[in-house]
This record gives C-alpha cells, sequence and structure tokens, in this order.
C-alpha cells in the first residue's frame, strides 16, 4: 500500500536525538497552576514547577476506558504479517485532574532496524472521521503493543507531540512477559545537564480504569467468557440473572465469613475498620414489625401480579384481533 | 440460496463495549444512536467483529454525506485489516419501543443488500438496572417478500399470513473471545475495584414500571384508534354493499316494467363507477403498533418475573431476621 510517510532514520547512537527537545521547548513557557488568590499581604507568590514541556494537563493520573484495552488487543491480533507491534492514537478527554481516554484507533506503521514511518494522512483522515461523531474528543497520544519503549518510539512521540500538548504513551505488553499483560503510560521529560544537548525521558503516570455503569454491567457479563471452555457464553435472561447477581453475593459474604472466622480463632489480627463495617452491613437488614412487611409484601406482590395479568390480557387482545381482521 | 441464519457471534469484546460508550456520550433521552456494524459470514453464523459510530443529524449540517463517511469509514478501516464488509447496524432504544416503520424500511434495505444482516437493539435504561440488553432482530422471509412487493394492502398481507408474532424473528446471541483478550480481562479484573452498585437486586423499580406502562398505554390507545377506523370502514363496505343491491334490484324492476310496457330495457350501468368502493385502511401500521405493544409486554412480564424473585428473598432474609 502506498503510504505517503515521512520516514525518519533513528541515529545509531544510543542517546536520544536533540530534536525533540527542539519542538518540546517551544511549548515550554508553563502557563502555572492556578496559585490561590494571594490575599493582600502576603509577599511574592511562589515560583511554577519545574521547566517541565509544558505542564502535564491534570496531574499524573490516566484514567482509561476498557474499550482502549480491547481495540489494542484486537489490533494488535490483526496486525500485518512481519509487524512486531503495532500503535495508534489515543483520542479523550483531559480534565482538570486527570487525562481521560475514551477513544482510539489504529495507525499504519511500518518498522525496521534503522527506520520508522507512520501513516500521517490517514492518522489525520481518521481523526476528522472521529470528530464528526464526537467533537469533543481531542488527540491525547498514541499507544504501542510491546513492552519496552524504543528508539523508534521516541521519534514517533515526536510526531505526535506536534498534534497534541505533551502527549501520553501507553504500552501493552502484549507478549505477556513475566505471565502478566502490563500496561503502563508514560509521559516525556527533559532531562540532562541544563545549557548542554537535552535529551528525553519516559516518566510513568498512574493509570487507573474508568467505568461508565453500563460499561461495568457489560465487562461483567464479557468476563464470564474467561470461566467457559471455549471462551463463549450466551445472553442469559430473566430469574438466571437474578440467581448470577445473587449468587454474586453469596460468594462475597462467605469470603467475609472466612475472614470473621479466621478473627476468631486467631489466625488473623483483627482490623477495627473492617469489624465496624462488618457491624454496619449486619444492620442494614432493616427492623420492620412482621405485620408491616407481610402488608408491603402483599401489596407490591399484588401490584406485579395484575401489571402481568394485564399484560398477557393485552397480548391476547391483539391476537383476537389479528383473527378477527383477517376472516 | 437463503441460508437460515442460526446465531449471531459477537466475536470482539470490543463491538459490545463500543457501542454502550457511544450511547453513554452521545446519547440524551429520547434520541436514537445509530451505528454500522462490520464482520463475516461464517458457515450459518454471523460474526461481528467490529463496529462504528454514526454521527447524528442536525440540521445545520445538511451537507453532511452519510454515505461519503461510511466509505471513508471503511477504506481506513481496510487499512488496518479490520473486516469491512458491511454485516448489519445497530440502535438503541427507548424502553423497548423500537418497532416502528423507518426501522422496518432500514432493516429491508439491508436484509436485500446482504441476507443475513440483523439489526442489533440495545436497551441502555434495562442495561443500568443491571444486566446487559442486547438482542439482534431479522425480519422473517414471508415480511421480507411482502416488502419487495411493496404492496401493503389487506389481501397482501393476508395472503402472506402474517401475524404481528410473525414480522421479526430474533436470532440468539453468542459472546466469544479470544485468548488475548481473555489475558486482559483477567488483569482488569485484578486492577479494578469491585463494584459497588448491585443493581440487579434493587428492589426500587415502580418507576420503570410506571414508565412502561405509559407507553403501552399510548401504544394501546393508538390501537383502539386503528380498530374503530377498521370497523368504520367494514361498515361502510356492507352498507355499500346493500347499497349496491337496492340499485340492482331497483333496476331490474324498472326493466321488467319496461319489458311489460314494450319499452327497450335502460342499459345495464356500470356499479363500479356509481359505487366507488371504499379505501381499505393501510395494514402495516396496526402490523407495527400490534408488533410494538407485544414487545411491550414481553418487556413488563420478564421485568414483574425478576420482581417477584426479589420480593421473596426479600422476605425469606426478613422471616431469618425474625
Amino acid at each position: 500500500m502506498a503510504t505517503p510517510t515521512v520516514p525518519a532514520s533513528a541515529p545509531p547512537a544510543a542517546p536520544a536525538p536533540a530534536t525533540a527537545a527542539a519542538p518540546a521547548s517551544a511549548s515550554a513557557p508553563a502557563p502555572a497552576s492556578p496559585t490561590a488568590p494571594a490575599p493582600a499581604q502576603t509577599p511574592a507568590q511562589s515560583l511554577p514547577g519545574p521547566a517541565l514541556p509544558g505542564p502535564f494537563p491534570g496531574g499524573r493520573v490516566v484514567r482509561l476506558h476498557p474499550v482502549i484495552l480491547a481495540s489494542i488487543v484486537d489490533s494488535y491480533e490483526r496486525r500485518n504479517e512481519g509487524a512486531a507491534r503495532v500503535i495508534g492514537t489515543l483520542l479523550g478527554t483531559v480534565d482538570k485532574h486527570s487525562v481521560e481516554v475514551t477513544n482510539c484507533f489504529s495507525v499504519p506503521h511500518n518498522e525496521s532496524e534503522d527506520e520508522v514511518a507512520v501513516d500521517m494522512e490517514f492518522a489525520k483522515n481518521m481523526y476528522e472521521l472521529h470528530k464528526k461523531v464526537s467533537p469533543n474528543e481531542l488527540i491525547l497520544g498514541w499507544y504501542a503493543t510491546g513492552h519496552d519503549i524504543t528508539e523508534h518510539s521516541v521519534l514517533i512521540h515526536e510526531y505526535y507531540s506536534r498534534e497534541a500538548p505533551n502527549p501520553i504513551h501507553l504500552t501493552v505488553d502484549t507478549s505477556l512477559q513475566n505471565g502478566r499483560m502490563s500496561i503502563k503510560a508514560y509521559v516525556s521529560t527533559l532531562m540532562g545537564v541544563p545549557g548542554r544537548t537535552m535529551g528525553v525521558m519516559f516518566t510513568p503516570l498512574t493509570v487507573k480504569y474508568a467505568y461508565y455503569d453500563t460499561e461495568r454491567i457489560g465487562v461483567d457479563l464479557i468476563m464470564k467468557t474467561c470461566f467457559s471452555p471455549n471462551r463463549v457464553i450466551g445472553l442469559s435472561s430473566d430469574l438466571q440473572q437474578v440467581g448470577g447477581a445473587s449468587a454474586r453475593i453469596q460468594d462475597a459474604l462467605s469470603t467475609v465469613l472466612q475472614y470473621a472466622e479466621d478473627v476468631l480463632s486467631g489466625k488473623v489480627s483483627a482490623d477495627n475498620t473492617v469489624g465496624r463495617f462488618l457491624m454496619s452491613l449486619v444492620n442494614q437488614v432493616p427492623k420492620i414489625v412482621p405485620d408491616d412487611f407481610e402488608t408491603m409484601l402483599n401489596s407490591n406482590i399484588n401490584d406485579l401480579l395484575m401489571v402481568t395479568y394485564l399484560a398477557n390480557l393485552t397480548q391476547s387482545q391483539i391476537a383476537l384481533n389479528e383473527k378477527l381482521v383477517n376472516l | 440460496m437463503l441460508r437460515i441464519c442460526q446465531g449471531v457471534l459477537l466475536s470482539g469484546v470490543q463491538v459490545v463495549l463500543k457501542i454502550i460508550k457511544h450511547y453513554q456520550e452521545e446519547g440524551q433521552g429520547t434520541e436514537v444512536v445509530q451505528g454500522v456494524l462490520l464482520g463475516l459470514v461464517v458457515e450459518d453464523r454471523l460474526e461481528i467483529t467490529n463496529c462504528f459510530p454514526f454521527p447524528q443529524h442536525t440540521e445545520d449540517d445538511a451537507d453532511f454525506d452519510e454515505v461519503q463517511y461510511q466509505m471513508e469509514m471503511m477504506r481506513s478501516l481496510r487499512h488496518v485489516n479490520i473486516d469491512h464488509l458491511h454485516v448489519g447496524w445497530y440502535q438503541s432504544t427507548y424502553y423497548g419501543s423500537f418497532v416502528t416503520r423507518a426501522l422496518l424500511d432500514s432493516q429491508f434495505s439491508y436484509q436485500h443488500a446482504i441476507e443475513e444482516s440483523v439489526v442489533l437493539i440495545y436497551d441502555p435504561i434495562k442495561t443500568a438496572q443491571g444486566s446487559l440488553s442486547l438482542k439482534a432482530y431479522r425480519l422473517t422471509p414471508k415480511l421480507m417478500e411482502v416488502c419487495k412487493e411493496k404492496d401493503f394492502s389487506p389481501e397482501a398481507l393476508k395472503k402472506g399470513n402474517i401475524t404481528f408474532e410473525h414480522m421479526f424473528e430474533e436470532v440468539p446471541i453468542v459472546i466469544k473471545n479470544s485468548h488475548l483478550i481473555n489475558v486482559l480481562m483477567w488483569e482488569l479484573e485484578k486492577k479494578s475495584a469491585v463494584a459497588d452498585k448491585h443493581e440487579l437486586l434493587s428492589l426500587a423499580s415502580s418507576n420503570h414500571l410506571g414508565k412502561n406502562l405509559q407507553l403501552l398505554m399510548d401504544r394501546v390507545d393508538e390501537m383502539s384508534q386503528d380498530i374503530v377506523k377498521y370497523n368504520t370502514y367494514m361498515r361502510n363496505t356492507s352498507k355499500q354493499q346493500q347499497q349496491k343491491h337496492q340499485y340492482q334490484q331497483r333496476r331490474q324492476q324498472e326493466n321488467m316494467q319496461r319489458q311489460s310496457r314494450g319499452e327497450p330495457p335502460l342499459p345495464e350501468e356500470d356499479l363500479s363507477k356509481l359505487f366507488k368502493p371504499p379505501q381499505p385502511p393501510a395494514r402495516m401500521d396496526s402490523l407495527l403498533i400490534a408488533g410494538q405493544i407485544n414487545t411491550y409486554c414481553q418487556n413488563i412480564k420478564e421485568f414483574t418475573a425478576q420482581n417477584l424473585g426479589k420480593l421473596f428473598m426479600a422476605q425469606a432474609l426478613q422471616e431469618y431476621n425474625n
């Protein structure tokens, strides 16, 4: 495929190229974090933080949605023959306290020993298309599979720093080093002796997972495939779901019970906070006078039965209507 | 020939998650969000491997070209080896009201082009209550025939023997994950906190039930109006028959009189020109309404079944406490 690319050759020497520093310093004037309004008599305000290439927008926390990770793994599974890893763009929103990554798309690229080519045209087009659907999403950075940060990463990072202020780099370890798929996020910072050539270092950030409520429920359902032999599940219905939810609560309760037994038999030392939680748990079952509860229960059951009856009645009515009309 | 589609395989966690996310971010209230499903057909199953959302229609975006957007998206996705075969579409729904003319038309055009295509209906409100509600529907072959003819008159529908239960058929959905995704799931499970909201076991349900019943009542009202229209039509036809009959009899009498007087009989006039038969009411709309009422009733019954279970559990807990 003819990709209009910008072949950038990585210098053979190890330290990161100085060019990375240039666009970074262009966005250097660090707008100081909103300092508190000084009361009348205070002396001069504190100096802004160290000269990072633009402050990292929103502290050091990156919030990821699971849909991103699923897409990354999926594009890794679909990579071209011979490609060791895949890269792509991360989209999302920036907030005062954190950066939330909500969407991503993969970008075709070619990588060899001494050359990296990224299809920037494609990246721009895709971003335009995505913007039509969700106009609030901005380019936040990029992701790559694989467990290491290579020299090529630095170059790609430089490209992305032209698109977004202080881009985030996310790595997803699909080669399962240490038997786990580690997910890490980095931002680049300058390092080195001031006044001389500056190098670039990737500093890690904390990754947290954010869910919408409905997303949580979807993920819970999908997690069940971990337990089935051929990784297949169907969507359950009706009382099965209630049964499933109660089974989950039963599991949680048995864990709690186990803990209580351990404490009683002295295996585990008692912890006061946990004890307080246990007490509030037991007291949560409301104490209602049995007669009152009976009346409440019966009225609720009556409501539900009436609604079921009405629904059935309606269904038979329309079936009857159908038959009559077709006579 | 028609291959009967046995089931839908959602291979790809991300289809489900993307649909959920799309609604969460872009859908408000009663507006529907839509998108396209991509995948391939494997033997007798439809595999859906990816999807992308459709931007919503806004009035100030008159020059927005949907087809172009779709083409661009599919071309770009092909570059990254994602299946770019169009196999269906998805739509969100408000309390289960999705049996509309628009849906029928869209699904018909999809199914006409690709035989196995389905429409995935995602119910966000039901999902928020605790269990993922995602259903796949296709039009039955009988309905396809009728739509092809574009003939929605009563005779055609009667000939096709279509009842409201046979309009849409539900296709069972199965979710399958690859091994790598399973690894990812284990990771997530370790890292994320235990879900602290057990929505499914909540007993406070009257609001939801109330809304459902409200929608059902509206539909039933529409249905009864439709029935009234149909009844007036029947009455008009029978009245007309009578009139025709009377006219014919009078004619015959007159003719006999004339014959007895030796005059030529009056020409037989074309009855159909004199008595125009009234228009039979459109049957498609009432079929759709009936189908919608059916869906509402199913939803309500499912809901009440769950709630009854929950109530009995609460009762057991209370008895134990006492």
